[in-house]
Protein backbone atom coordinates (compact mmCIF):
# COMPACT_ATOMS: atom_id res chain seq x y z
CA UNK A 1 0.00 0.00 0.00
CA UNK A 2 1.24 2.98 -0.80
CA UNK A 3 0.10 6.08 0.91
CA UNK A 4 3.06 8.48 0.70
CA UNK A 5 4.50 10.17 -2.37
CA UNK A 6 7.29 12.81 -3.27
CA UNK A 7 7.47 14.59 -6.68
CA UNK A 8 10.38 16.85 -7.21
CA UNK A 9 10.11 19.88 -9.27
CA UNK A 10 12.30 23.37 -10.46
CA UNK A 11 9.99 26.61 -9.27
CA UNK A 12 12.01 29.83 -9.90
CA UNK A 13 15.33 28.34 -9.96
CA UNK A 14 14.78 26.58 -6.91
CA UNK A 15 13.98 22.97 -5.62
CA UNK A 16 10.31 22.01 -4.67
CA UNK A 17 9.46 18.63 -3.26
CA UNK A 18 5.63 18.36 -3.05
CA UNK A 19 4.43 15.75 -0.37
CA UNK A 20 1.76 14.07 -0.54
CA UNK A 21 -0.01 11.87 1.65
CA UNK A 22 1.28 10.12 5.24
CA UNK A 23 4.64 11.07 6.55
CA UNK A 24 5.65 8.23 9.52
CA UNK A 25 8.27 6.33 10.57
CA UNK A 26 7.77 3.69 7.75
CA UNK A 27 7.56 6.38 4.74
CA UNK A 28 10.25 8.87 6.23
CA UNK A 29 13.21 7.25 4.65
CA UNK A 30 11.71 8.37 1.27
CA UNK A 31 11.75 11.60 2.32
CA UNK A 32 15.44 11.49 3.65
CA UNK A 33 16.79 10.05 0.03
CA UNK A 34 14.65 12.77 -1.99
CA UNK A 35 16.79 15.48 0.51
CA UNK A 36 19.91 13.77 0.50
CA UNK A 37 19.84 13.53 -3.58
CA UNK A 38 19.17 17.09 -3.58
CA UNK A 39 21.90 17.91 -1.01
CA UNK A 40 24.52 15.58 -2.79
CA UNK A 41 24.04 17.73 -6.01
CA UNK A 42 24.71 20.46 -4.23
CA UNK A 43 21.17 22.15 -4.10
CA UNK A 44 20.74 23.77 -0.84
CA UNK A 45 17.85 26.02 -1.62
CA UNK A 46 14.82 23.32 -0.97
CA UNK A 47 10.88 24.56 -0.67
CA UNK A 48 9.07 21.32 1.01
CA UNK A 49 5.58 22.12 -0.14
CA UNK A 50 3.27 20.15 2.10
CA UNK A 51 -0.48 21.09 0.75
CA UNK A 52 -1.36 17.41 0.40
CA UNK A 53 0.24 16.15 2.78
CA UNK A 54 -2.17 14.65 5.17
CA UNK A 55 -0.32 13.92 8.16
CA UNK A 56 2.85 13.63 9.92
CA UNK A 57 4.56 11.87 12.99
CA UNK A 58 7.50 12.83 14.64
CA UNK A 59 10.25 10.68 12.18
CA UNK A 60 8.55 12.77 9.58
CA UNK A 61 10.19 16.44 11.75
CA UNK A 62 13.28 14.12 12.40
CA UNK A 63 14.13 13.85 8.72
CA UNK A 64 14.25 17.90 9.00
CA UNK A 65 16.26 18.22 11.50
CA UNK A 66 19.03 15.90 10.22
CA UNK A 67 19.33 17.95 7.10
CA UNK A 68 19.10 21.48 8.22
CA UNK A 69 22.42 22.06 9.23
CA UNK A 70 23.83 20.77 5.93
CA UNK A 71 22.08 23.50 3.86
CA UNK A 72 22.44 26.27 6.41
CA UNK A 73 25.88 25.54 6.09
CA UNK A 74 25.86 25.93 2.95
CA UNK A 75 23.85 29.06 2.48
CA UNK A 76 21.13 27.76 1.61
CA UNK A 77 17.44 26.52 3.64
CA UNK A 78 14.94 24.16 4.06
CA UNK A 79 11.31 26.18 3.77
CA UNK A 80 8.08 24.78 4.47
CA UNK A 81 4.88 25.83 3.10
CA UNK A 82 1.39 25.11 2.64
CA UNK A 83 0.62 22.74 5.34
CA UNK A 84 -2.59 21.98 6.53
CA UNK A 85 -3.82 23.13 10.24
CA UNK A 86 -3.30 19.24 11.69
CA UNK A 87 0.38 19.02 10.15
CA UNK A 88 1.29 22.75 11.34
CA UNK A 89 -0.01 21.45 14.62
CA UNK A 90 2.50 19.22 15.31
CA UNK A 91 5.49 21.26 14.33
CA UNK A 92 4.11 24.25 16.78
CA UNK A 93 3.96 21.57 19.37
CA UNK A 94 7.64 20.68 19.12
CA UNK A 95 8.73 24.34 18.82
CA UNK A 96 9.60 23.90 15.16
CA UNK A 97 8.10 27.39 13.80
CA UNK A 98 11.18 29.20 15.82
CA UNK A 99 13.63 27.55 14.45
CA UNK A 100 12.45 26.55 10.80
CA UNK A 101 10.50 29.14 8.31
CA UNK A 102 7.33 27.63 8.01
CA UNK A 103 5.30 29.91 5.21
CA UNK A 104 2.17 30.03 4.37
CA UNK A 105 2.32 29.71 0.72
CA UNK A 106 5.01 28.74 -1.69
CA UNK A 107 5.63 32.34 -3.29
CA UNK A 108 6.31 33.43 0.01
CA UNK A 109 9.09 31.01 0.27
CA UNK A 110 10.60 32.10 -3.08
CA UNK A 111 10.11 35.25 -2.52
CA UNK A 112 12.29 35.12 0.88
CA UNK A 113 15.01 33.37 -1.03
CA UNK A 114 15.08 35.74 -3.50
CA UNK A 115 15.77 38.42 -0.41
CA UNK A 116 18.39 36.22 1.28
CA UNK A 117 20.49 35.32 -2.02
CA UNK B 1 -23.18 5.07 26.76
CA UNK B 2 -22.31 3.56 30.08
CA UNK B 3 -21.44 -0.33 28.31
CA UNK B 4 -17.81 -0.56 27.98
CA UNK B 5 -16.74 -1.74 24.48
CA UNK B 6 -13.68 -3.02 23.94
CA UNK B 7 -11.61 -3.63 20.42
CA UNK B 8 -8.75 -5.85 19.86
CA UNK B 9 -5.48 -5.93 17.11
CA UNK B 10 -2.67 -7.66 17.10
CA UNK B 11 0.14 -6.67 14.36
CA UNK B 12 3.76 -7.49 13.58
CA UNK B 13 6.77 -5.13 15.14
CA UNK B 14 6.89 -3.12 11.69
CA UNK B 15 6.66 0.72 10.76
CA UNK B 16 4.54 -1.38 7.65
CA UNK B 17 2.03 -1.80 10.26
CA UNK B 18 1.52 2.02 11.13
CA UNK B 19 -0.77 3.29 9.02
CA UNK B 20 -2.96 -0.16 9.21
CA UNK B 21 -3.07 0.82 13.45
CA UNK B 22 -4.13 3.93 13.00
CA UNK B 23 -6.93 3.32 10.80
CA UNK B 24 -7.92 1.37 13.40
CA UNK B 25 -8.28 3.74 16.29
CA UNK B 26 -9.81 6.17 13.95
CA UNK B 27 -12.24 4.22 12.81
CA UNK B 28 -13.45 3.09 16.52
CA UNK B 29 -12.92 6.70 17.60
CA UNK B 30 -15.11 8.06 14.98
CA UNK B 31 -18.01 5.55 15.57
CA UNK B 32 -17.86 6.19 19.47
CA UNK B 33 -18.15 10.22 18.62
CA UNK B 34 -15.01 11.72 19.25
CA UNK B 35 -14.02 14.78 17.45
CA UNK B 36 -11.76 15.33 14.17
CA UNK B 37 -9.07 16.59 16.14
CA UNK B 38 -9.32 14.42 19.27
CA UNK B 39 -9.13 11.93 16.32
CA UNK B 40 -5.85 13.37 15.01
CA UNK B 41 -4.52 13.43 18.68
CA UNK B 42 -5.29 9.67 19.22
CA UNK B 43 -3.90 8.62 16.18
CA UNK B 44 -0.32 10.41 16.78
CA UNK B 45 -0.14 9.25 19.76
CA UNK B 46 -0.73 6.03 18.80
CA UNK B 47 1.59 6.02 16.00
CA UNK B 48 4.39 7.35 18.47
CA UNK B 49 4.15 4.69 21.39
CA UNK B 50 4.01 1.87 18.71
CA UNK B 51 6.79 3.01 16.91
CA UNK B 52 9.07 3.43 20.17
CA UNK B 53 7.98 -0.33 20.52
CA UNK B 54 9.22 -1.39 17.54
CA UNK B 55 12.62 0.81 17.79
CA UNK B 56 13.08 0.20 21.69
CA UNK B 57 11.46 -2.74 22.44
CA UNK B 58 11.98 -5.20 19.99
CA UNK B 59 14.82 -3.08 18.42
CA UNK B 60 13.57 -3.43 14.52
CA UNK B 61 12.64 -7.12 14.91
CA UNK B 62 9.76 -7.83 12.65
CA UNK B 63 9.26 -11.26 14.15
CA UNK B 64 7.81 -9.94 17.11
CA UNK B 65 4.53 -8.78 17.66
CA UNK B 66 2.27 -5.83 19.08
CA UNK B 67 -1.09 -5.56 20.68
CA UNK B 68 -3.31 -3.03 20.60
CA UNK B 69 -6.85 -2.95 22.85
CA UNK B 70 -9.25 -0.26 22.31
CA UNK B 71 -11.26 0.59 25.49
CA UNK B 72 -14.21 3.03 25.02
CA UNK B 73 -16.09 3.81 28.35
CA UNK B 74 -18.47 6.62 29.22
CA UNK B 75 -15.94 9.59 29.75
CA UNK B 76 -12.98 8.39 27.96
CA UNK B 77 -11.17 5.80 25.83
CA UNK B 78 -7.95 4.06 26.80
CA UNK B 79 -5.68 2.79 24.17
CA UNK B 80 -3.03 0.08 25.50
CA UNK B 81 -0.17 -1.39 23.83
CA UNK B 82 1.28 -4.96 24.96
CA UNK B 83 4.86 -5.94 24.08
CA UNK B 84 6.37 -8.84 25.05
CA UNK B 85 10.24 -6.60 24.60
CA UNK B 86 12.63 -4.89 26.63
CA UNK B 87 10.58 -3.05 28.73
CA UNK B 88 11.20 0.98 29.23
CA UNK B 89 9.50 3.69 30.70
CA UNK B 90 10.82 7.09 29.79
CA UNK B 91 11.97 9.15 32.87
CA UNK B 92 11.70 12.48 30.82
CA UNK B 93 8.37 14.05 29.44
CA UNK B 94 10.28 17.43 28.61
CA UNK B 95 10.10 19.37 25.35
CA UNK B 96 13.40 18.11 23.95
CA UNK B 97 16.04 20.94 22.99
CA UNK B 98 15.41 20.89 19.33
CA UNK B 99 17.63 23.49 18.44
CA UNK B 100 20.67 21.72 20.18
CA UNK B 101 19.39 18.53 18.26
CA UNK B 102 19.43 20.21 15.12
CA UNK B 103 23.01 21.51 15.85
CA UNK B 104 24.44 18.05 16.89
CA UNK B 105 22.09 16.28 13.63
CA UNK B 106 20.84 14.31 15.93
CA UNK B 107 16.86 13.45 16.12
CA UNK B 108 14.48 11.24 17.33
CA UNK B 109 13.10 11.81 21.20
CA UNK B 110 10.33 13.62 20.47
CA UNK B 111 7.70 10.86 20.36
CA UNK B 112 7.59 10.28 24.24
CA UNK B 113 6.88 14.41 24.48
CA UNK B 114 3.82 14.31 22.00
CA UNK B 115 2.19 11.41 23.52
CA UNK B 116 2.02 13.43 26.86
CA UNK B 117 0.71 16.24 25.45
CA UNK B 118 -2.19 14.49 23.12
CA UNK B 119 -3.23 11.95 25.94
CA UNK B 120 -5.04 13.21 29.21
CA UNK B 121 -3.03 10.39 31.06
CA UNK B 122 -0.12 8.09 29.98
CA UNK B 123 1.04 5.21 32.56
CA UNK B 124 3.58 2.35 32.07
CA UNK B 125 3.39 -0.81 33.47
CA UNK B 126 5.96 -3.54 33.22
CA UNK B 127 5.15 -7.22 33.89
CA UNK B 128 7.38 -10.51 33.93
CA UNK B 129 6.18 -11.56 30.02
CA UNK B 130 4.35 -7.94 28.92
CA UNK B 131 4.57 -4.62 28.93
CA UNK B 132 2.05 -2.19 28.52
CA UNK B 133 1.81 1.08 27.65
CA UNK B 134 -1.67 2.83 28.44
CA UNK B 135 -3.26 6.07 27.07
CA UNK B 136 -5.88 7.77 28.20
CA UNK B 137 -8.29 10.32 26.54
CA UNK B 138 -11.40 12.03 27.88
CA UNK B 139 -14.18 12.55 25.62
CA UNK B 140 -14.75 16.29 26.85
Amino acid sequence: MKNFKINHRESSGLDVLDLHGELDAHTASQLEESLKLLIDSNKSSIIVNCSELDYIASAGLGVFMAYIEDVRSTGGDIKLTNMNERVYNVFDLLGFPTLYDILEDERDAIEQFSKEN
Amino acid sequence: MNKTATYQIKVTASTENLAEVRKFVALHAKRQGFTEEQISDLQLAVDEAYTNIIKHAYQNNKNEHVEINLSFDSDKLCISLFDSGNSFSPKNYNLPDIQKKIEERKRGGMGVYLIHRLMDSVSYHAKADKNEIRLCKNRN
